[in-house]
């Protein structure tokens, strides 16, 4: 059966003025593109071979486009596209640190802080590092360009400093934590403190709550979206 | 009874865990507040290990059997969780990058790790980060990204972010091994001026023995797990001897021997003046 276009439409919509609103639109784009390759799959498996669709729209050699295919593959290639440009606004509108704090503020364990802020601190960082190495493996003749089975073979010298430096570190980084007290039983002291007006907390909660209905409503079968 | 107010290693005795032989075999050394006291010696004399003990992280954190006795003012560290330890002596290591959080964005926020880690009242981490970045004289490095550093530059807010914990006693495991000769200058400086106030105790694993000479009070060096020599720094460092226990002697004491061997006799104060 065929879902209608108001649940995707209405998605795509709240996500699209939230984009305007926020004014990050251009930001976005990066965003989209990686979801790119789900949506062009998505579009090809559905409207070339859905599963028992009869409407037949026209015919490419072994392959025939189908209505009810087509109009799958448009309506989910909508959510997915949706979906990504959501995670790019919060993306694109939240600051890590602010972010990580307020949750540790509202329970969020220290040692899950420090995991998510360093796991995301990292990455720029181990990015640079390759790098480093890149170009001292260079000087020393490693063959880094070209076709891609040279480059592969270039990953072999680069892999072991990366994986080796990193785990050489920990037990250090361990020991430095401890020495400043990162094991301590105290909650930590929150530094930073953010705006947090009367209306913006009953936004949260009406949204959640909104949540809730619906996903009851849609389940229990007293809210049929067409 | 009153209680010794020093860091004191009593015949200590280190084994790692899956280890024949012991990394420390019986070492003794008392650190008083106010007092750098330099430890040297080759390789693989037991200097790191040292540190780890001194700093109540072996056996807590690095897997081990300790024997004989480690106190801090009387505290045996035994009884001590390592976040309890880390209040009374802190340890810094050889390289900026791994003493450093990487979840910071500002030098002021990691300099701020330690005080917020034991829930201490905002006002209290505020004074205590703004005391530490002023002992090393780095207020001005508050804004900038940690990351973005220079080696002595990140190994300077590695130490503030270890004193801003509070500790009496510093245990520096070769802080400036990575450094070049500027960030040498950089922590060496900044050491000195910590030990001026007379406050902190300060043990000093280090192989450049012209920052020993320069800094410490006295001087213990290790070899193979044992102390092998230890006095005041000018006695120790000017050891004839020193050269076979595998330790470089500081600059002044190799001239010194050159300009004897060469038939120059330079009076023992023109050393002492240009050390000061």
């Amino acid at each position: 059966m065929i879902r209608g276009w108001t649940g995707p439409v209405s998605v795509f919509g709240a996500v699209l003025l939230t984009v305007v609103i926020t004014g990050v639109g251009r930001r976005l784009v990066s965003f989209v593109v990686a979801s790119l390759p789900l949506v062009i799959s998505i579009l090809l498996i559905n409207t070339f071979i859905y599963p028992d669709a009869t409407d037949a729209l026209a015919t490419v050699g072994p392959f025939t486009v189908t209505g009810t295919g087509l109009t799958v593959a448009l309506q989910a290639a909508l959510r997915v596209i949706a979906f990504a440009l959501a995670i790019g606004v919060f993306v694109a509108t939240t600051d890590l640190d602010d972010l990580l704090s307020d949750l540790e503020r509202r329970g969020l364990g220290r040692r899950a802080e420090f995991v998510i802020g360093s796991a995301i601190r990292m990455v720029p960082r181990m990015v640079e590092r390759a790098g480093e190495i890149v170009e001292a493996q260079r000087a020393r003749g490693l063959d880094t360009e070209g076709r891609p089975w040279r480059r592969a073979r270039g990953l072999v010298p680069l892999a072991g400093p990366m994986i080796g430096g990193a785990l050489n570190d920990v037990e250090e980084r361990t020991m430095a934590l401890e020495a400043r007290a990162f094991s301590a039983p105290a909650r930590r002291t929150p530094i930073r403190r953010f705006p947090d007006s009367a209306a913006q907390r009953a936004a949260r909660w009406g949204l959640g709550l909104l949540i809730v209905a619906l996903t009851v409503a849609t389940v229990g079968g007293w809210l049929n979206v067409p | 009874m009153s209680v010794e107010q020093a860091l004191v290693l009593r015949g200590v005795r280190y084994r790692y865990a899956g280890a024949d032989r012991f990394a420390l075999d019986g070492v003794d050394l008392v650190v008083r507040p106010g007092e750098v006291v330099g430890v040297t010696g080759p390789s693989d004399a037991g200097k790191s290990t040292l540190c780890l003990v001194a700093a109540g992280l072996a056996p807590g954190t690095i897997a081990g059997v300790l024997e004989g006795s480690v106190t801090v003012d009387g505290i045996e560290t035994r009884d001590q969780r390592p976040h309890e330890h880390a209040q009374q002596a802190g340890v810094l290591f050889q390289n900026p990058a791994t003493q450093l959080s990487g979840t910071s964005r500002y030098v002021w926020e990691e300099v701020a790790f330690g005080p917020r880690n034991l829930g201490l009242p905002l006002g209290d981490v505020v004074a205590r980060v703004e005391a530490a970045l002023a002992a090393l004289h780095i207020g001005h490095f508050g804004e900038r990204d940690p990351a973005r550093l220079s080696g002595g530059q990140g190994q300077l807010v590695a130490l503030a972010s270890v004193l801003a914990v509070g500790p009496r006693y510093l245990v520096l495991d070769e802080p400036t091994s990575q450094l070049d000769p500027q960030g040498t200058r950089l922590v060496g400086d900044a050491l000195a001026g910590i030990a001026d106030t007379g406050q902190t105790g300060i043990v000093l694993v280090e192989h450049k023995t012209d920052l020993l000479a320069a800094l410490c009070s006295r001087v213990l060096v290790l070899g193979g797990g044992r102390g092998v020599r230890e006095g005041p720094a000018a006695e120790v460092l000017a050891d004839a001897g020193l050269h076979d226990l595998g330790v470089e002697p500081p600059s002044a004491v190799r001239l010194r021997a050159r300009l004897a061997a060469a038939g120059v006799s330079v009076p023992e104060q023109a050393f002492a003046e240009a050390a000061a």
